[in-house]
């Protein structure tokens, strides 16, 4: 492996890491304030219990979310200086926004929400929970606001030897970064809601604190289905974009060689890189690849071999990693509609399969959001950004080989390391159920 | 254009400070954590006086980080790729001391426990130095040209980057101890403060040493002959540092903790109105600075994020405020006992 392979594997490794927590994050920080909202509106504790608990593995989850951001923050400079060099003027922009007017109202609101509890009034203390909440998606939004312009990049000039901004409405505006992050956030709802559902079903398979699980159950399944939809929405809309502004992406995506009018979608497709070719494709269904793209059946798709070699991703873990996610998509959006049915049957908590289905399935959100990453990300290449800047022209000057590699086994191993203890506690936690004693959990503002 | 590279120069350093002086603290009691506290308690009740404000302390460095990127982009790519031994080890540590917090009250051993306690101090210690090393390197300049970087993580280590690497673990250690001081209560909080007075003396050595060392390491001192006023802020950096023994001896720990805040903003503020207008000067021709001029963002660029700073920064400080003034309060025994939801 050259030096360039190892940085890319590194950012790989480091910010697949950082996007197994923050999803969960995006979520729950979403679901927790909802909680505690039935707590102040109706005062009863079972809610307040509720909160506390999923609050607390929102919390084990969220730490490692934080301390694996400050690494995503360095390594542009670290492992990309040429990149940064070249696009800084516009990339630095929404990740400085980012830390002061997202993390900032993140992480201290999330302190005053743990700490607070009996500082505040009730509705103050819940007012903490939902800023935190908005801090994580506003987040989301600026970073997808600068990954966006990777991906479709706007509001520029090339000037003085690098890429300067002109234009940042453009770049806010970007309905490249808009759709990212619909698609985004929700489907970080969808992997709260399956986290949730999948604890819940644990706990009922067990007959622990039936009310209670059924409870969560219910309010997770409807959160999964109303996000599954709009994951399925935005996931079009997505698709429809690349077509227009990245069709080397969307070929690979739909493993598509040669340039076609109406073109069909096959269900059974079988991509053969080395030949330029498929090896298998049947089970069309003709015009939908087409009208998928540009909601027309009869409008042009470009093919792959349209383009010169080395301006094409690589095919296949693109194609599979795209037909995964949106396969685990519809199976899912089924599998959610179904879960928020069974509940209101009286024998559902004596429905093994279900429940062990729910439990099985809390993993499939996970997997759809890392294929989607790959999708977005290696469906990119050989571009950082896309036509405008090659990801091997990024790499540090002054870094060595040495370094990187002892860098990324550090990461690995570290990473490694925490992870494993972070998902054991998760898993401690979450199966040790609410704390049955309420003494000392009501939140009173005390008297001064 | 000049004034806007002007005014995210002063910006540049009021991130670096204000991350100095609110994280100061938290590594500072990281790493005093074995000599301040004797117990499991006790740690309890230390790690939980920082609990609330961590997170957001340490946001100041990634905002530092992002205006870096965003105001000054070659000079946040060249100094993150030179330094990357050393940042990672930043990283390592800051990650480490970030999910020590989080997981030691979260099982019942004492294995585990003591192994978060190391975990703290380690990885509290390491940023304190590796941050004053950095720093001082920087006020030295790095060894760049027009082929890039002749340096790696050993030629940092000299003795200048060395001392500052000292002075910033004294300086914290003090700071430190004094917010253990006035955030808890009874005899850990005496300790606290007995343990701030004796470092202070060292702390006031090394100080000493620096100023007079940087006149022959750096080239800080030609700004503040060029414009004598200059020297108020030394001044300033060298009354507040005194005051913090005053207070201490008089018995007033709040106020000795004040005084250490604004040594921690005026130090910085030292090294970087020498600095000015070079981010990070060449060692071997100063041709190859990098200064506020030549690595900048475009003055479109530069106009938005003084917009956005101009905006966000004051909200943050007034909710910031408010934050500190909710959890004024000492921590005692109770709460860390009594509450279900501290670390
Ligand atoms: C629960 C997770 C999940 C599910 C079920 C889906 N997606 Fe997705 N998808 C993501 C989670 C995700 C993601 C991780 O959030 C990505 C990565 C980048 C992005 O914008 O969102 C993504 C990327 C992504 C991209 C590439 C974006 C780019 O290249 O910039 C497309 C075209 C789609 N999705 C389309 C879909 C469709 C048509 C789905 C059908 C149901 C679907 N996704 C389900
Ligand atoms: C590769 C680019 C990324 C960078 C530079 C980055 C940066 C960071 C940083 C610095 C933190 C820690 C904040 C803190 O200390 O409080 C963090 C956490 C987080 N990031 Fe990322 N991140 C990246 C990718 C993403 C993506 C793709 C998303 C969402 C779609 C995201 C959303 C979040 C959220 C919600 C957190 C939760 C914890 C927190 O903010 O404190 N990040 N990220
Ligand atoms: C959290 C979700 C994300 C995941 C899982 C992810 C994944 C990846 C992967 C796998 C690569 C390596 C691709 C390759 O070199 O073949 C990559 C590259 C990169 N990504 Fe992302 N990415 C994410 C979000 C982001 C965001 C939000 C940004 C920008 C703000 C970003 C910026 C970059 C850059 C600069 C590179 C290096 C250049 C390149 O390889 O094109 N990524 N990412």
């Amino acid at each position: 492996m050259d030096i360039l392979a190892l940085s890319r594997l590194q950012f790989a490794v480091t910010t697949m890491f950082h996007f197994i927590f923050v999803p969960l994050t995006l979520g729950m920080s979403v679901l927790t304030a909802w909680f505690e909202t039935r707590y102040v509106q109706t005062g009863d504790e079972t809610y307040l219990r509720m909160t506390k608990f999923w609050g607390k593995l929102f919390l084990i989850n969220f730490a490692l979310g934080v301390v694996t951001g400050i690494t995503q923050e360095f390594q542009f400079g670290m492992n990309w200086a040429e990149y940064s060099r070249y696009v800084g003027d516009i990339f630095g922009a929404p990740l400085a926004i980012e830390a002061t007017a997202a993390f900032f109202l993140e992480s201290v609101f999330i302190g005053v929400w743990i700490f607070g509890w009996d500082k505040l009034s009730k509705k103050a203390h819940l007012a903490t929970i939902w800023l935190a909440a908005f801090g994580t998606n506003l987040s989301a939004l600026w970073i997808l606001i600068a990954n966006g312009w990777m991906q479709r990049p706007v509001g520029f000039i090339i000037r003085n030897g690098r890429a300067e901004m002109n234009d940042f409405l453009a770049i806010v505006t970007n309905p490249y970064a808009i759709y990212k992050f619909l698609h985004t956030v929700t489907s970080g709802y969808m992997v709260a809601g399956y986290f949730v559902m999948g604890v819940a079903a644990w706990h009922l398979l067990k007959k622990n604190e039936i009310e209670f699980f059924t409870r969560s159950f219910k309010t997770a399944a409807m959160f999964s289905l109303v996000s599954g939809l709009v994951v399925l929405a935005t996931g079009d809309f997505h698709a429809v974009e690349i077509a227009k502004v990245q069709p080397t992406k969307f070929a690979a995506m739909e493993s598509v060689w040669e340039t076609q009018k109406g073109a069909p979608m096959h269900l059974l497709l079988v991509p053969d890189e080395a030949n330029e070719r498929n090896s298998i494709a049947t089970a069309s269904v003709p015009g939908a690849l087409s009208f998928l793209a540009f909601h027309d059946t009869n409008a042009e798709i470009k093919g792959l071999k349209d383009f010169p070699k080395e301006e094409r991703p690589p095919v296949l873990p693109v194609f599979l990693s795209f037909r995964m996610m949106a396969g685990l998509g519809t199976l899912m959006i089924g599998l959610s509609l179904l879960a928020v049915i069974m509940p209101r049957w009286k024998g559902f908590v004596d429905f093994k399969i279900f429940l062990v289905i729910m439990v099985a399935a809390l993993p499939l959100p996970y997997i759809a959001v890392q294929l989607g990453w790959l999708v977005a990300e290696l469906g990119r290449q050989p571009w950082a950004v896309y036509g405008v800047f090659k990801t091997a022209d990024g790499i540090s000057k002054s870094v060595s080989m040495i370094q990187v590699a002892g860098s990324l086994l550090g990461f690995t191993a570290l990473y490694g390391l925490l992870g494993t203890i972070d998902i054991y506690l998760l898993a401690k936690y979450a199966k040790k159920g609410p704390d049955t004693d309420t003494t000392g959990m009501i939140p009173v503002k005390e008297v001064a | 254009m000049e004034l806007l590279q002007i005014t995210w120069f002063v910006l540049w350093a009021v991130l670096w400070a204000v991350y100095f002086m609110l994280d100061g603290f938290v590594l500072g009691l990281g790493f005093m954590s074995g000599f301040i506290a004797k117990n499991d308690t006790e740690k309890r009740i230390l790690i939980n006086s920082v609990g609330p404000v961590w997170d957001g302390n340490e946001v100041w460095l990634i905002t530092a980080g992002g205006a870096t990127f965003a105001a000054f982009p070659t000079t946040y790519a060249l100094m993150f790729s030179y330094l990357y031994t050393a940042l990672l080890l930043l990283l390592f540590s800051l990650i480490v001391r970030g999910v020590s917090f989080e997981f030691r009250g979260k099982m019942e051993s004492a294995v585990w426990k003591k192994g978060w306690d190391n975990a703290i101090i380690i990885s509290s210690f390491l940023p304190a130095l590796l941050f004053g090393v950095a720093f001082g390197n920087f006020f030295k300049g790095l060894p760049m040209d027009v082929t890039g970087y002749h340096g790696g993580l050993f030629s940092l280590l000299n003795p200048y980057g060395i001392l500052t690497g000292l002075l910033f673990v004294c300086l914290f250690a003090v700071h430190g101890s004094l917010y253990a001081t006035v955030k808890t209560t009874g005899e850990l909080s005496s300790r606290a403060f007995a343990l701030a007075k004796l470092l202070w003396i060292p702390l006031l050595i090394v100080a000493v040493v620096f100023l007079a060392y940087t006149g022959y390491a750096t080239k800080l001192y030609v700004n503040y002959t060029k414009a004598p006023v200059l020297f108020v802020v030394p001044l300033i950096a060298v009354m507040a540092l005194v005051a913090i023994q005053m207070f201490i001896i008089s018995n007033k720990p709040l106020k000795a903790f004040a005084a250490s805040c604004v040594t921690i903003l005026f130090v910085v503020f030292t090294g970087v109105a020498g600095l000015f207008p070079n981010l990070i000067p060449s060692s071997i021709d100063t041709a190859y600075s990098l200064t506020i001029f030549n690595s900048s963002s475009s003055q479109y660029t530069l106009t938005i994020m003084t917009v956005v700073a101009f905006i966000f920064v004051p909200t943050v400080i007034a909710y910031k405020i408010w934050v500190y003034r909710l959890f004024r309060a000492p921590v005692t025994e109770r709460d860390v006992l009594e509450n279900h939801e501290a670390y």
